[in-house]
C-alpha cells in the first residue's frame, strides 16, 4: 500500500455527490475549568452529507458530546466555542449560515433547534422534566413549531408516539416520564425529536444507558424513520459494534480531534490509524470463543487540560517516530478514497525508511481457548446454591405499606466448580446482582441454601452463617464492585483501603501489613509508591486494580466481579480482563462474574447462566451456550449485541421492550409476553413457569419448547 | 508479570491545585482547608470569629472596666471620639486622647445632660493599671489594654447606659456570654441529634419510625411560644449560672431535631455506598463500620451544619434576653445590653445602647459565611 | 388524593393530642401558679393575704384538683364547646380577648406573607438568571444582613429611623385617634399606614431566607439534562426558565406556609412588644410571666394547631404541584 498517494485534503473536496448538509472546520469548544482551560474540542472537521449517518467514535473524554453541544450552542458556561465553523446548510433554500456566530440564546437558533435539527441524550429519564406528562412535552414542540392547537397537538402527538412504537399511545401520553422505562422515555425523546421532520438527528449516546435488547430496538426504530423520512443522522458512541450497526460513515476522535474518517467499510476492516488499530483489537468480538490475552491500548485518554504536544495519541502509541510525533501536529491526509488520517506514519515526509504501511499487528492474534477446563468437572463444587429466593417488599405510598413482593432471585440452583468462572447474565433487574450478593453474604436470602465446600472438608450453609463462622467465609469469598469510584472511601489511603481487611480479620499490622499491602499493589500493576495516595489520585482503571488488591489481599478462593469492568472504557477494560486472567491463574482463584455484556462474558468465562426475572432460564457452557442456545432469551440476547464488523447487520430476534410487571409477573413461562416463539395456549397457561430441565450434559434449558425449537447462536452467520 | 499487565499510565492522573504530589497525599481536612480557604467571605468570617473568641478569652484585660463599675453622675453620657491630635491650643499637641464631659442639669426634671467638651482632654494610655482581676484565672492583675492614665477620669468610648456603665466595656464582656451560649447549645444538640440521628438512620425499620414521628412532633412545636414557656418557667431564683445552662438546654431542645435529620440523613445515603458494603464484606464490626468509615464521610457536613446552626441560637438568646425571659443580670450577654433599649424613650436619647445589636449582627454573619463556605468545601470529593 | 389527605388528618389527631399536653405541661411547669402570683401581686401593695383566702380563690379557678382533672376540664371544654376557659388576669373569657385580637394578628400575618412572596420571588429568580451579577451580589449580601439581624433590632432601628428623621411616632397599628374608633375608610387608611413597618420587619428575615433558597434551588435546576433538552427544541430562555425549573424550584414557597405562618406567629411575639401592636404577641408574654394559664395555653395551642395545618396545607400543595409526590413515586 505504499504506493497509495496520501494527499493533504481539502475540506471543501467532499466528494461529488450533494454539498453537505452540516459541516463542522476547525470547531473550538473549550471550558475555562481551575485545572486551566481545556479544549474539549480542537479544531474538529466533520461533513454530515444529506440522508446519511454519521457516527462519532471514541473513549469518554474525546470530546465527542461537546462537539454535538456545540453544533446547537447548547454549551453551557464556562464552556464556549472559541473557533472554526459550523456550516449548516437548512434544507429547501439551500444558504449556508454558520451556526458558530450564533451565540447560545440567540433567537435564530430557535428556528434551527428542534425544527432543522433535533437532539436525543444518553439520559432519557433525565432529558424529560418529571413535572410534565409526555403529552405535554411532546405537544409543546408542535405547538411551537407547527402551531398546532391544543387539541390537534394531542392528536399528533398520539400519533407520533405511535410512529415510534409505544403500546398503547393513548394512554402513554397522559403519564410522565418516571412512569416509563428507559427505553420507552427514549423513544418519546425520538418523537419529540421527530415531531418537525428534521433534517439532521443528532444522537448523543442514546443507547449506552440501556440494555442491549432495548439498544437494539432503539437502533432498529432509529433506522426506520430516517428510511421514511430521509434525514440525516450524526450518532455519537463508544460502542464499535453499534458503529457497525447503523453508520455510513464514521469519524473517530481523540482528545477533541478526529484521528480517522472514512466509510464504515474502511474504519472497521482497514484501520489506518494506530489508535483505531488497537481501539478495534481490545474490544472482545462476540463469536470469538474464549480468549488467553485481550490485545489492549497502552495507557489512558489524559485529561483535557494536558494534551501532549504534537500528535496528541503519540505516548500511547507502539508505532509512533521519535523525534517527530512530540513534536509535528499531524494534518489530515486523504488516502484517495475519501479515507482520511491523522497520522505522521501516512505522511511520505515524515515516514522513516523502513516503516511499512499498513501497521503491522504487534502482538500475536488473539487466541482462542478451548472452553471449559475439563480438570474442574469431577470434583466436588466449591459452591452449591440450592433453591435460592430474595425477597423485596415493595412499598407503596407515604406510609410505607408493604403492597407486594419482588423475586429479586426466585428458586435460583447452581454449583460453582473450583476454578471455573462462571458467568452471570441477563438484562437489568433480572436479579443477577442479588444473587451475587447473596453469594457473598452482603445479603441474607430469604430462603433456599447455599453450601459451601473449602477443599474436602464438609459442606456449610452460607444462608446460616453468623459472627466469627460469617467473617471467616467472608475471608474466603471476596468481591469486586462495579463502580470504581463508590466503592473506594475517598477518605482512606490505599494502605489503610488495602489493608483494611488484613486488621479486621487480625492478619497483619503495622510493617508486615505494609509489606503485604504493597506487595498486592504489585501484582495488580500499580507502583508500591501509591500506598499513601488517596483514590482521587487515581483513573477509573487504577481505582479498579486497587478494588482487585482489597479482594485479593486475603488469599481468597472465590471472587464474585459484579460488573467489574462495565465503568471502563474499552481500552482499560482490555486491561483490567487481562489482569482478572492472570491473577486467576497465579492465585487458583474462582470467579463468578456478573456482567450484561455478553462479548465480555464470552471471552472470560467458562460457563454461564442466563437470568431472567430472577430465574435462571438456561445454563451451560460458554462455546454450547453461545453457538447453540436452546432458550429464546437466550437467543435474542445474543442477536442483540452488536458486532463491530459491517456486513454482520442480519436479521435479528427482537425483543419487546415492555417488560412485565415483577412484582406480578405473567401466568405461564414469565418470558412468553415478550418471547418470538411463544405458542398461544401453551406458554401462557397459568400453571408455574417451567422448570430448569437438563437437555444434555452441563446444558440447562427452561423452556416449554426447547425439544422443537432450532435457535440461532452467534456462530451460525459467520462465514 | 508478563508484558500485557501494563498499568494505564506510568503516574497517577495528576490533579490541579497545590503541588500534584501534596493533593494525591491529602487526606480530608486538608482538601477541605484547601477549597476553604478559596472562599474570601468564609475567611473573613473565620478572622472575626476568632477576633471575637479572643476578646471572650481576654475580656478583663481587654475591657477598661468591669461589668460591676460604673459612676452615675455619667448616665447616658454620649460616646467619646478617641483623638490623636489636640488643635485646640496654638500648638499641635500629638498623644490619644478624648474630650471630657460638661454636664448640665434640667432643672425641672433633674435630668443630667452630657455634652463633649472640646476644650478639656483626658490622656489615654495603653496597659494602664485600673480595676484587679484574675487573667484566665491564673495571674492577678490590674494592667487593662487600654484606659484613661487617671483612673478616676470618665471614658466612655461607646457611651454609657443607665446606671451610669460604660458600653464599651459591657459589650466586650458580654462576648463571653453570647459567644458561648451558642456553642454549649450546639454542643447538646448534637449530641442529642447525633446518637438519635444515628441510631435512626443506622438502625432502620420501626426504631427510625418512632424516632422520625418524635423528630416530626418536635417540629410541628412552634418555637418561640415553646421557648418563652420554658424560659418563663425557670424558677426566679437561680443563680446566673443555673440560668445559663437552662437556657442552653432549652435552646438545645429545639435545634437537635435539624441535627438529627441531617445525620440521619447522611446515614441512610451512606448505608448504600459501596465503599460502607465493601467495609462489611472486609469483615468489619459493626463498630468499625459506623466510626471509621461512616462518621468520618460526614463529619465535615457535620461541622458545617453545626456551625450554621449556631446563629440561630445566638439570635433566640438575644430574643429572649430581650424580653426578659433570658438571661438577667448582672450576667452580661447582648440581650441582656439590648433589653436596655427597649424603653423607648432611653433609645431615643440614647441610640448607642443599640451597639450590642451591631455585635449580634456581625458574629451572626461571620457564622454563617464560615457555614457557608464549610457546607461548600465539605465535599472536596465532588 | 383523597384518601391522601384523610390519612393525613387522621395523622394529625394523635399529633394534636400531644401538642395540647405540652402546651398544658408548659403553662403547669413554673412553681406555684396563678394564686401565687396573685398573691405575691396584693403583697406587693401592701395588702396581706390569708391561707383561707387563698385556698378560695384556689378553688374558684379549680387549682385545687389533680392535674390530670384540671387537664381533661381544660381540653374537653375546649373541643367540646369551644370554650377556652377564663382568664385570670384580665377577668374575661380567653375566647373573648383572643377574638379582639385574633383578626389583627391575621391581617399582618398575611400581609407579612404576600410581602415575602411579592419580594423574594423576582428577587431570588433574577439572582440565579444573573448569577455573580451585581444585582446578584446586592441581593446575596441583602439576603446575608436579613438573616443576621435580630428583627427586633430593625424594628428598633425602624422606630428611631421615623422619629429621628421623620418625627413620627409608628408604634402600635393605629394612631391615638383611631385607636378606639369604629371600622371607617379613614381608620383602614390609617391601619395600612402603620402596618408597614411591623411587615418590613417581621417579613425581612423570612424574604432573605427564601431569595437564598430560591436561588440554590434554580441554579440546581438550570442545568438539569431536561433543561438542556428543552432548549434543544428551540424553546426560548424565558419560556424554559418560567415552565421548567421554575417549577420545581417553586416548591419552597408552597412550604413557606408551613413554615411561615407560624413564624410570624412567633416572630410577631417580639416585634409586637417592642412596636406595642395589638396583637396575640404582647398577651402571651404576659400571660406566662403572670401565669395566666388558661390565656397562655391557648395562645400556645392555637399557634401549633396553625403549624400543623400550615404543614398540611403545604403538603397537600405540594402534592398538587409534583406528580412525583402525588403519584407516590421517589
Amino acid at each position: 500500500m505504499t504506493d497509495m498517494e496520501f494527499t493533504g485534503s481539502t475540506l471543501t473536496a467532499a466528494g461529488p455527490a450533494a454539498p453537505p448538509l452540516l459541516e463542522l472546520s476547525g470547531l473550538r469548544t473549550e471550558f475555562a475549568t481551575r485545572d486551566g482551560l481545556v479544549r474539549a474540542v480542537d479544531g474538529v472537521d466533520l461533513r454530515i452529507p444529506p440522508g446519511s449517518t454519521v457516527c462519532l467514535v471514541g473513549e469518554s473524554g474525546c470530546g465527542k458530546s461537546v462537539t454535538a453541544r456545540s453544533i446547537l450552542g447548547l454549551v453551557d458556561p464556562p464552556g464556549r466555542v472559541s473557533g472554526g465553523h459550523i456550516w449548516w446548510r437548512p434544507p429547501g433554500d439551500g444558504e449556508r449560515v454558520d451556526l458558530a456566530g450564533y451565540g447560545r440564546t440567540d433567537p435564530r437558533f430557535r428556528q434551527i433547534r428542534g425544527q432543522q435539527i433535533s437532539m436525543i441524550f444518553q439520559e432519557p429519564l433525565a432529558a424529560l422534566s418529571p413535572m410534565y406528562t409526555v403529552g405535554d412535552q411532546l405537544g409543546e414542540t408542535l405547538r411551537l413549531h407547527r402551531g398546532l392547537s391544543k387539541a390537534e397537538a394531542r392528536d399528533e402527538a398520539i400519533a407520533l408516539l405511535r410512529r415510534v412504537h409505544i403500546p398503547r399511545p393513548e394512554q402513554r401520553v397522559d403519564e410522565y416520564s418516571f412512569q416509563l422505562s428507559g427505553g420507552m422515555c427514549q423513544r418519546v425523546m425520538i418523537a419529540v425529536a421527530l415531531s418537525c421532520e428534521p433534517a439532521l438527528l443528532i444522537a448523543d449516546e442514546p443507547t449506552t444507558a440501556l440494555d442491549v435488547t432495548i439498544q437494539a430496538r432503539i437502533l432498529d426504530l432509529i433506522a426506520e424513520l430516517q428510511a421514511d423520512t430521509g434525514m440525516s443522522v450524526l450518532f455519537i458512541t463508544h460502542d464499535l459494534g453499534v458503529v457497525a450497526e447503523i453508520a455510513d460513515e464514521v469519524a473517530v476522535m481523540y482528545l477533541g480531534r478526529v484521528v480517522e474518517h472514512g466509510s464504515t467499510e474502511q474504519i472497521l476492516t482497514d484501520p489506518r490509524h494506530p489508535y483505531t488499530h488497537r481501539l478495534l483489537r481490545s474490544v472482545p468480538r462476540l463469536g470469538s470463543g474464549r480468549q488467553r490475552v485481550l490485545p489492549t491500548v497502552r495507557g489512558q485518554v489524559p485529561h483535557g487540560a494536558r494534551r501532549p504536544a504534537g500528535c496528541s495519541f503519540h505516548p500511547r502509541c507502539d508505532h509512533a517516530i521519535a523525534g517527530v510525533c512530540g513534536t509535528v501536529d499531524p494534518a489530515a491526509l486523504d488516502g484517495g478514497d475519501g479515507h482520511e488520517v491523522a497520522c505522521l506514519l501516512y505522511d511520505d515526509a515524515h515516514r522513516p525508511a523502513g516503516r511499512t504501511l499498513p501497521l503491522t499487528v504487534v502482538e500475536p492474534a488473539p487466541t482462542p481457548e478451548p472452553a471449559a477446563t475439563a480438570v474442574t468437572a469431577d470434583r466436588p463444587p466449591l459452591l452449591d446454591v440450592r433453591d435460592l429466593r430474595m425477597l423485596f417488599p415493595v412499598r407503596h405510598g407515604m406510609f410505607g405499606r408493604t403492597t407486594g413482593q419482588v423475586h429479586a432471585v426466585d428458586g435460583v440452583s447452581l454449583t460453582v466448580r473450583p476454578g471455573e468462572t462462571l458467568g452471570l447474565v441477563g438484562e437489568s433487574g433480572c436479579g443477577k446482582t442479588t444473587l451475587g450478593r447473596c453469594i457473598v453474604r452482603a445479603e441474607t436470602p430469604t430462603s433456599g441454601q447455599i453450601q459451601y465446600r473449602d477443599g474436602d472438608g464438609d459442606p456449610v450453609d452460607v444462608t446460616r452463617l453468623s459472627g466469627g463462622a460469617l467473617r471467616r467465609y467472608q475471608r474466603d469469598v471476596r468481591t469486586v464492585f462495579q463502580d470504581p469510584f463508590s466503592s473506594l472511601n475517598p477518605r482512606m489511603t490505599l494502605r489503610q483501603i488495602i489493608g483494611d481487611p488484613l486488621v479486621t480479620h487480625g492478619i497483619a499490622r503495622g510493617s508486615e501489613l505494609t509489606d503485604r499491602v504493597a506487595d498486592m499493589l504489585r501484582r495488580v500493576g500499580l507502583s508500591p509508591d501509591y500506598l499513601d495516595r488517596y483514590p482521587h489520585a487515581f483513573s477509573g482503571g487504577q481505582r479498579q486494580r486497587v478494588n482487585i488488591a482489597r479482594a485479593l489481599i486475603l488469599g481468597p478462593k472465590l471472587v464474585v466481579a459484579d460488573e467489574a469492568v462495565s465503568a471502563l472504557d474499552v481500552s482499560v477494560r482490555a486491561q483490567i480482563l487481562n489482569l482478572l486472567r492472570e491473577l486467576q491463574d497465579e492465585f487458583q482463584l474462582t470467579y463468578v462474574f456478573i456482567s450484561h455484556d455478553l462479548s465480555v462474558v464470552e471471552a472470560l468465562c467458562d460457563r454461564v447462566a442466563v437470568m431472567y426475572l430472577g430465574k435462571i432460564v438456561e445454563l451451560a457452557d460458554t462455546a454450547t451456550l453461545f453457538t447453540a442456545p436452546k432458550h429464546p432469551y437466550t437467543e435474542a440476547l445474543l442477536s442483540a449485541v452488536p458486532v463491530p464488523e459491517p456486513g454482520r447487520r442480519t436479521r435479528r430476534t427482537r425483543l419487546s421492550d415492555d417488560l412485565p410487571d415483577p412484582v406480578n409477573p405473567p401466568d405461564g413461562c414469565w418470558f412468553h409476553t415478550r418471547c418470538p416463539h411463544a405458542v398461544a395456549g401453551r406458554c401462557d397457561q397459568p400453571a408455574s413457569p417451567p422448570a430448569l430441565e437438563t437437555v444434555a450434559a452441563g446444558h440447562d434449558v427452561a423452556c416449554l419448547r426447547h425439544a422443537e425449537l432450532h435457535l440461532d447462536g452467534v456462530r451460525a452467520d459467520r462465514p | 508479570m508478563t508484558t500485557t499487565l501494563l498499568p494505564e499510565d506510568a503516574a497517577p492522573a495528576p490533579e490541579p491545585g497545590p503541588a500534584p504530589a501534596d493533593r494525591d497525599r491529602a487526606s480530608q481536612w486538608r482538601l477541605v482547608w484547601w477549597r476553604f480557604r478559596g472562599h474570601k467571605l468564609a475567611m473573613a468570617g473565620l478572622v472575626v470569629l476568632s477576633g471575637f473568641y479572643l476578646v471572650a478569652l481576654l475580656a478583663s484585660f481587654l475591657a477598661p472596666h468591669s461589668t460591676s463599675w460604673f459612676d452615675e453622675d455619667y448616665i447616658y453620657a454620649p460616646p467619646q471620639l478617641p483623638k490623636l491630635v489636640d488643635t485646640s491650643g496654638d500648638d499641635w499637641n500629638w498623644g490619644l486622647f478624648v474630650n471630657g464631659y460638661t454636664m448640665e442639669q434640667d432643672p425641672e426634671t433633674l435630668e443630667l445632660t452630657h455634652t463633649t467638651d472640646p476644650d478639656t482632654r483626658i490622656e489615654l494610655g495603653f496597659f494602664v493599671r485600673g480595676e484587679s482581676y484574675s487573667l484566665l484565672g491564673l495571674v492577678d492583675t490590674n494592667v487593662h489594654l487600654f484606659g484613661p492614665k487617671d483612673p478616676d477620669q470618665p471614658v466612655y468610648l461607646l457611651g454609657a447606659d443607665h446606671r451610669g456603665r460604660d458600653l464599651l466595656s459591657l459589650i466586650i464582656h458580654g462576648t463571653r456570654v453570647s459567644m458561648t451560649i451558642g456553642l454549649v447549645g450546639v454542643l447538646l444538640a448534637f449530641v442529642l441529634g447525633v446518637v438519635l440521628g444515628g441510631i435512626s438512620g443506622y438502625v432502620g425499620g420501626k426504631t427510625d419510625g418512632l424516632i422520625q414521628r418524635v423528630v416530626e412532633f418536635f417540629m410541628s412545636l412552634p418555637t418561640l411560644p415553646l421557648w418563652l414557656g420554658l424560659a418563663a418557667a425557670l424558677p426566679r431564683d437561680w443563680g446566673p449560672l443555673q440560668r445559663y445552662f437552662a437556657i442552653t438546654v432549652i435552646l438545645a431542645i429545639i435545634a437537635w431535631t435539624d441535627l438529627a435529620r441531617v445525620v440521619r440523613g447522611r446515614f441512610l445515603s451512606l448505608r448504600t455506598e459501596q465503599f460502607v458494603t465493601a467495609a462489611r464484606l472486609d469483615g468489619s464490626t459493626r463498630r468499625r463500620v459506623i466510626f471509621r468509615h461512616m462518621l468520618p464521610s460526614f463529619t465535615s457536613h457535620l461541622v458545617a451544619s453545626l456551625t450554621l446552626s449556631i446563629p440561630a441560637m445566638i439570635l433566640a438568646e438575644t430574643s429572649l434576653s430581650f424580653l426578659g425571659l433570658g438571661l438577667q443580670s448582672p450576667v452580661i450577654s447582648w440581650g441582656v445590653l439590648l433589653e436596655q433599649a427597649q424603653n423607648f424613650r432611653a433609645m431615643a436619647d440614647a441610640p448607642w445602647l443599640l451597639l450590642p445589636g451591631a455585635a449580634v449582627v456581625l458574629a451572626v454573619l461571620s457564622f454563617n459565611f464560615v457555614g457557608d463556605g464549610l457546607r461548600d468545601a465539605a465535599d472536596p470529593y465532588r | 388524593m383523597l384518601g391522601f389527605v384523610a390519612r393525613r388528618l387522621g395523622l394529625m389527631v394523635p399529633t394534636l393530642f400531644a401538642i395540647s399536653l405540652v402546651s398544658f405541661a408548659i403553662i403547669q411547669l413554673p412553681p406555684g401558679d396563678y394564686a401565687t402570683t396573685l398573691v405575691s401581686q396584693l403583697e406587693d401593695n401592701g395588702q396581706t393575704v390569708d391561707t383561707a383566702q387563698l385556698e378560695a380563690i384556689r378553688e374558684r379557678y379549680g387549682l385545687d384538683q389533680p392535674i390530670v382533672v384540671q387537664y381533661w376540664t381544660w381540653i374537653s371544654n375546649i373541643v367540646l364547646h369551644g370554650d377556652f376557659g377564663q382568664s385570670f388576669q384580665w377577668n374575661q373569657p380567653v375566647a373573648e380577648l383572643l377574638s379582639s385580637r385574633l383578626p389583627l394578628t391575621i391581617v399582618l400575618t398575611l400581609s407579612t406573607v404576600l410581602f415575602t412572596w411579592i419580594v423574594a420571588f423576582p428577587i431570588g429568580l433574577y439572582s440565579a438568571v444573573r448569577q455573580y451579577s451585581w444585582g446578584d451580589y446586592v441581593a446575596t449580601t441583602v439576603g446575608f444582613l436579613g438573616l443576621a439581624i435580630p428583627n427586633f433590632l430593625l424594628a428598633l432601628g425602624l422606630m428611631y429611623i421615623a422619629l429621628t428623621v421623620f418625627d413620627a411616632d409608628v408604634g402600635g397599628l393605629f394612631s391615638a385617634e383611631y385607636e378606639e374608633a369604629p371600622w371607617s375608610l379613614a381608620r383602614f387608611a390609617d391601619l395600612l399606614g402603620h402596618l408597614w413597618i411591623p411587615v418590613i420587619v417581621l417579613g425581612t428575615a423570612g424574604t432573605a431566607g427564601l431569595i437564598r433558597i430560591l436561588r440554590a434551588n434554580l441554579l440546581d435546576e438550570l442545568h438539569k439534562p431536561y433543561v438542556v433538552a428543552a432548549r434543544s427544541r428551540g424553546l426560548s430562555e424565558t419560556r424554559i426558565l418560567f415552565k421548567y425549573p421554575l417549577r420545581v424550584a417553586v416548591s419552597p414557597f408552597l412550604s413557606t406556609i408551613g413554615w411561615v405562618l407560624p413564624l410570624l406567629v412567633s416572630g410577631e411575639i417580639v416585634v409586637s412588644q417592642v412596636l406595642s401592636l395589638p396583637t396575640t404577641g404582647p398577651l402571651l408574654l404576659r400571660a406566662l410571666r403572670s401565669q395566666d394559664m388558661y390565656l397562655a395555653g391557648a395562645i400556645i395551642l392555637l399557634v401549633s394547631v396553625l403549624t400543623v395545618v400550615g404543614t398540611l396545607l403545604s403538603d397537600i400543595l405540594l402534592a398538587r404541584m409534583d406528580p412525583r409526590v402525588r403519584l407516590g413515586m421517589r
